[in-house]
C-alpha cells in the first residue's frame, strides 16, 4: 500500500455531562499517517489537547480490533464512518485524505443518552437481555453436547445472528431509532436452535416488551440497520422476529 | 509464611472427585445471607458470577466497561480445548493433561492441571446448552481443530469468534441471574482496593467511572477475574482498558505475586506499522493448521513473495521441527521468528515480520472441492477459486481484519506477521481451592497464575477461565463460606472501610495534583519500551538489572511530572488510565525482579544464558522448579517464597517438538 500524509479539520461533539447541552468544536490535526487507525488519530488529537492544558476528548472504546462493541462514532453522517461492515476502531485513515473536514459525534438516540462528549449509555441493550435473552439451563445441567445434533445450516444461521457485537450502529443509523436489529438476532439466535424452543414464546414477547419500555422506536424498513452493522447482520432477523412474535402473541393468550 | 498449595491427598485422576467429595457444604438457606464479590465479568468472572447466583449466593459484579459483554475475553479467536476425543483420534483427560503440563514447560501445578482436563468436557455440554453456536459438520455434530503442542484435534470453535460467542454465553447466564435479582451488576466501576477486616478479604472500595465516587461495598469473600496484564508492554493483543490494577491492590494487601515473568508473546500478529501503533492484532493460531510459516532463502530478499520460488523459501518451522512444524507451541514459533529475522531473513519495510502463506492450503482445498464435484479438466485458476471459498469458509473473518488494517488481501499475497505480548501465565498465586495467601481473597481465570506453567498453549485460556468459574469455584468457595455463615454482614460505616476509601481517594488526588507536563500515554509507552526490550522475547542478566533501575526512575519521573487533566469527581479517562499505568510500572519491577531470579529458560521465559546448542530454552529442574511467589514488603521490597513443584506423574524431560 502507498502511505501518505494528511492534515486535518475536526468537528467534534463536546458535551460535558449528561445535563449539560453540548456542541460541535473544531480541531486540526497535522501529519496524520494513512497507516493510523481512527482512534490513532484520535489518540494523536487527546495528546495534543492535553499537553495544550485542555481537556481531552471522551470516547468509548476497548479492543480495538472490532469485536467488543465498545467503540461508536457517528463520522460525518455514517455510524462506524464510511467503510462497510467495520467499526470505528478499524476505520483506518487511508479512508481519508489531505485536507477533509471530518465530523464526529455520539450515538444519538432517546434510549442512548449522552455521558460525556462521544460517551453514551447503552445499559438498554443489557437490559432487554435480561429480559429474555438466554436459554435458562444452570451450571452442571447440561446433557452431552453431541446428544443433540443440529442441522448445519441452522448452526451457521444461529452464528450468523449471534455474531451482533451490541454496539449501537443499528440505533444510531435508524431514523426511527429502532433497535430491532440487536433484538432479531438474539431471538433469531435462539429460536434457530432447540436449546431455544422452551422458551421461545415467552423471550420474544418480554424482549420486544423490554424494548418499548425502553424507548426504541419502530421499524419501517429502511434497511439502513443492516447498511451500517459492522457485522453484517441480516435484516431477516427481523422478519423472524415479526414472526416470532405474532406466533408467540397467537398461542400464549391460552397458556 | 508458608506457602501450603492444599493439593489433595490420593490419586491425581481420583484428587478433585475426592475433594468433592468432602468438601464442606453451605446449605441453602445460608447461601442467601452470604455476599460474593466478583471483580471482572470475563469468561472467569462472568461464569463465576452466574453460577454462584444460581446457587442462591448474594453476588455483586463489577466491570469498568458499559456493559459486561465487553471483557476482553471476548476477542479471543480460535477455540476452545476439550477431552471430548470425538474425533477417535485418542484424546483422553490425561492426555491434555500431558500435554498442557509439557506445554507449560514443566512448571505448573500438576493437581490443578489434571483437574482443568477433567472438567473441559462438561464445559462444552454448558456452552452448548446455552445456545453457543460452535462450528458442526453436515451430519449435525460437533466439528473441531488442531492447536500448536498437540497432535489430536480438540479444539472446538466458533468460526474467529470463540471467545465473543463463549463469553455472550456466560453473559446471558449472568443477565439471567440479574434479572432474577441473584447478582446486582456495576458496569462503569473500577475496583481500586481491597479491604480486610481481621486479616480477611471483607469487601472492596470501587470507584464509579462515570460520578467518579468512590463505593464501599461488602462482601463475605471477593474474587478477582480481572484478566492479564499484558499491557505492561504498551504494545499487545490486549484491549486498551485491560490493566493489572485490581490484582496489584490485591498484592499490596497480602496477596503474593506467583512467577510475574512467565509473560506469552503469540508468534502470529500483525507487525508494528509505525510509532502512533496502539495496540496490536492477533491472527488467530488456528491460521498454522493450514497456512505454512517462511522466510526468502536470501538475507534481504526484496522480491515480491509471489516471485519467490519454492527452492529459495525456508519453511523454518517444518525444517527445525518436522513432527509438529507449524503447530509447534507458541513460545517455540515466536522464538523461532524472532531468530530468522534477527539473523537478517525478516521482509517487509521493518524487516520485523515473516510470511504466513496461503497458497498452497487454496490450492489443496480446491482440489478436494474439485474431487467431490465428479468432474475433471479443472483448470487451475478453478481449483484456486474452489480453495478460496473453504479458505473463506474457515477463516473469512480474519482475513478481513487483515486486509482492513493492513490493506492488502491475503488470499493472493502472503500475510506478514510477528509476534506480539498476548498473555501472562503468571498471576496472583492460588491454591488448589483458588484462594490468594490472604483469606476470602479469590483469583480466577488469567489473574492466577495456576495452570499454564511457562507457556499456555493454544485454545487453553478460554478453557482455564470457564473451568475456574463454571466448575471450580462454585465447589471451593462454599469449602471457605461454610465457616463464615455465622458471620452477619459487616456494615460499611466499619474503620476498615473508612480508612481503605481514604487512601484510595487521597492516591487519587495526589495524582491529579501532581500537574505535570508529561501525558500518562507517553509514560505508558517509555515503560513499554523497557519491559519489551529486556523482559520481552529474550532476557539477560544485563538488561534486567538495567531495566530494573530505569524503571525505578520512570515512577519517580511518573508520580513527579505526570499531566492530568480534568476532575477528581468526574468522568475523567486520563486519571481512570494513570492509576492503571501506576500500577503497571510497579508491576514492570517485580517482573524484572522474577525474571533475574529465574536463572534459567523454561516456556516463554528464555535467558539467553541458558539455552542449548541449538537455541533451544534449556530448564534448570534442579534449582528452579519452584513457582516464585513474591510477598510484597513496601516501596520496590518484595520477599521470594517458593512452591516446590513434585512431578507424580509427568516426568520432567527436555521438551522436544522435532
Amino acid at each position: 500500500m502507498e502511505h501518505y500524509h494528511m492534515n486535518l479539520t475536526l468537528k467534534v461533539w463536546r458535551q460535558k455531562n449528561s445535563k449539560e447541552q453540548g456542541k460541535l468544536e473544531t480541531y486540526q490535526v497535522k501529519d496524520i499517517s494513512s497507516e493510523m487507525s481512527f482512534l490513532e488519530m484520535f489518540d494523536v488529537l487527546n495528546e495534543q489537547l492535553i499537553v495544550e492544558g485542555k481537556e481531552p476528548i471522551a470516547f468509548d472504546h476497548d479492543c480495538r480490533e472490532g469485536i467488543c462493541g465498545m467503540c461508536s462514532m457517528y463520522i460525518n453522517g455514517q455510524a462506524h464512518g464510511p467503510w462497510q461492515q467495520n467499526t470505528t476502531c478499524q476505520l483506518h485513515m487511508r479512508a481519508f485524505k489531505d485536507g477533509d473536514t471530518i465530523t464526529v459525534e455520539p450515538w444519538r438516540s432517546k434510549a442512548f443518552p449522552v455521558l460525556k462528549d462521544l460517551v453514551v449509555n447503552r445499559s438498554a441493550f443489557d437490559r432487554i437481555i435480561q429480559a429474555g435473552g438466554y436459554i435458562s439451563v444452570n451450571t452442571g445441567n447440561a446433557v452431552d453436547a453431541n446428544a443433540i445434533p443440529i442441522d448445519k445450516k441452522d448452526a451457521d444461521d444461529a452464528f450468523m445472528a449471534a455474531a451482533c457485537i451490541g454496539c449501537g450502529a443499528c440505533v444510531a443509523t435508524c431514523k426511527n431509532g429502532s433497535a430491532m436489529l440487536f433484538v432479531g438476532a438474539k431471538v433469531s439466535q435462539l429460536a434457530l436452535l432447540p436449546q431455544g424452543g422452551p422458551e421461545r414464546e415467552s423471550r420474544v414477547l418480554n424482549m420486544v416488551a423490554q424494548m418499548d419500555k425502553e424507548g426504541f422506536g419502530n421499524c419501517t424498513n429502511t434497511y439502513a440497520c443492516e447498511a451500517e452493522c459492522p457485522k453484517g447482520i441480516s435484516v431477516s432477523n427481523i422478519a423472524r422476529l415479526n414472526s416470532e412474535y405474532l406466533k408467540a402473541g397467537l398461542t400464549t393468550e391460552t397458556k | 509464611m508458608a506457602l501450603d498449595a492444599k493439593i489433595p491427598h490420593g490419586e491425581m485422576d481420583k484428587k478433585w472427585t475426592d475433594y468433592k467429595g468432602h468438601v464442606k457444604l453451605v446449605n441453602p438457606a445460608n447461601k442467601r445471607k452470604l455476599e460474593v464479590i466478583v471483580v471482572g465479568t470475563g469468561l472467569a468472572g462472568a461464569s463465576a458470577a452466574a453460577s454462584l447466583g444460581e446457587l442462591g449466593y448474594k453476588v455483586k459484579a463489577f466491570c469498568f466497561q458499559d456493559s459486561p459483554r465487553r471483557a476482553h475475553s471476548i476477542a479471543a479467536q480460535g477455540g476452545i480445548n476439550a477431552a471430548k476425543n470425538y474425533q477417535n483420534d485418542g484424546d483422553s483427560v490425561f492426555r491434555l493433561f500431558y500435554d498442557t503440563v509439557k506445554g507449560g514447560d514443566y512448571r505448573a501445578r500438576e493437581a490443578n492441571v489434571h483437574r482443568l482436563a477433567e472438567v473441559s468436557t462438561a464445559i462444552i455440554d454448558q456452552c452448548v446448552a446455552q445456545g453457543v453456536p460452535f462450528a458442526r459438520e453436515y451430519g449435525g455434530l460437533l466439528s473441531n481443530r488442531s492447536f500448536g503442542g498437540t497432535q489430536v484435534q480438540r479444539t472446538f470453535y466458533a468460526a474467529g469468534q470463540t471467545g465473543q460467542q463463549l463469553l455472550l454465553g456466560a453473559y446471558s447466564a449472568l443477565e439471567r441471574q440479574v434479572a432474577l435479582g441473584n447478582v446486582k451488576m456495576y458496569t462503569r466501576h473500577e475496583m481500586l482496593d481491597v479491604v480486610k477486616i481481621d486479616d480477611k478479604a471483607r469487601g472492596i472500595i470501587a470507584r464509579d467511572l462515570v460520578s467518579g465516587e468512590l463505593e464501599s461495598h461488602f462482601g463475605h469473600a471477593v474474587l478477582l477475574c480481572s484478566g492479564g496484564y499484558g499491557n505492561v508492554f504498551y504494545l499487545s493483543t490486549n484491549a486498551m482498558g485491560s490493566n493489572v490494577t485490581a490484582a496489584w491492590k490485591a498484592h499490596k494487601k497480602g496477596a503474593f505475586f506467583g512467577n510475574p515473568c512467565f509473560t506469552q508473546i503469540h508468534p502470529t500478529c500483525i507487525p508494528v506499522s509505525g510509532d502512533h501503533q496502539s495496540k496490536l492484532t492477533l491472527m488467530s493460531e488456528s491460521l498454522r493448521n493450514d497456512g505454512r510459516i517462511w522466510v526468502p532463502l536470501k538475507k534481504g530478499d526484496n522480491r515480491n513473495p509471489k516471485d519467490i520460488p519454492e527452492n529459495e523459501r525456508d519453511y523454518y518451522l517444518e525444517r527445525r521441527y518436522p513432527a509438529f512444524g507449524n503447530l509447534v507451541p507458541r513460545d517455540v514459533a515466536s522464538r523461532a521468528a524472532k531468530e530468522r529475522c534477527d539473523e537478517g531473513y525478516g521482509v517487509g519495510t521493518t524487516k520485523m515480520a515473516v510470511y504466513l502463506d496461503y497458497k498452497d492450503a487454496i490450492v489443496r482445498y480446491g482440489k478436494i472441492e474439485a474431487g467431490k464435484s465428479g468432474k475433471d479438466n479443472f483448470s487451475h485458476e478453478e481449483i484456486v477459486a474452489l480453495g478460496k471459498k473453504v479458505v473463506e469458509e474457515k477463516y473469512g473473518n480474519l482475513f478481513e481484519m487483515y486486509e482492513k488494517i493492513t490493506g492488502e488481501n491475503p488470499y493472493e499475497t502472503p500475510m506478514r506477521i510477528y509476534p506480539a505480548v498476548h498473555y501472562t501465565m503468571g498471576g496472583l498465586w492460588v491454591d488448589y481451592e483458588l484462594q490468594t495467601t490472604v483469606k476470602g481473597l479469590y483469583a480466577l481465570g488469567e489473574a492466577n497464575f495456576s495452570d499454564h506453567g511457562a507457556n499456555r498453549l493454544g485454545a487453553s485460556a478460554l478453557m482455564q477461565g470457564l473451568a475456574d468459574g463454571y466448575f471450580v469455584i462454585p465447589y471451593t468457595l462454599g469449602n471457605y463460606l461454610a465457616d463464615e455463615i455465622h458471620t452477619t454482614s459487616i456494615s460499611t460505616d466499619h474503620p476498615a472501610f473508612a480508612e481503605t476509601k481514604k487512601a484510595v481517594a487521597d492516591r487519587l488526588n495526589t495524582l491529579i495534583n501532581i500537574k505535570g507536563t508529561q501525558t500518562v500515554e507517553s509514560f505508558h509507552k517509555r515503560l513499554g519500551k523497557i519491559i519489551w526490550d529486556k523482559c520481552g522475547m529474550a532476557r539477560n542478566e544485563q538488561g534486567l538489572k538495567q531495566a530494573i533501575e530505569e524503571v525505578r526512575a520512570l515512577k519517580k519521573e511518573f508520580w513527579s511530572d505526570v499531566r492530568i487533566p480534568g476532575e477528581v469527581n468526574a468522568f475523567n479517562l486520563e486519571l481512570d488510565k494513570a492509576g492503571r499505568v501506576a500500577d503497571l510500572i510497579e508491576l514492570g519491577e517485580l517482573m524484572c525482579l522474577d525474571a533475574l531470579d529465574r536463572n534459567e529458560s523454561c516456556g516463554g521465559h528464555f535467558r539467553e544464558e541458558s539455552q542449548t546448542e541449538d537455541g533451544e530454552a534449556k530448564r534448570d529442574d534442579v534449582n528452579y522448579a519452584y513457582v516464585a511467589a513474591w510477598e510484597n514488603k513496601g516501596e520496590s521490597s518484595w520477599e521470594l517464597h517458593k512452591e516446590a513443584l513434585n512431578f507424580e506423574i509427568v516426568k520432567p524431560t527436555q521438551r522436544s517438538y522435532k
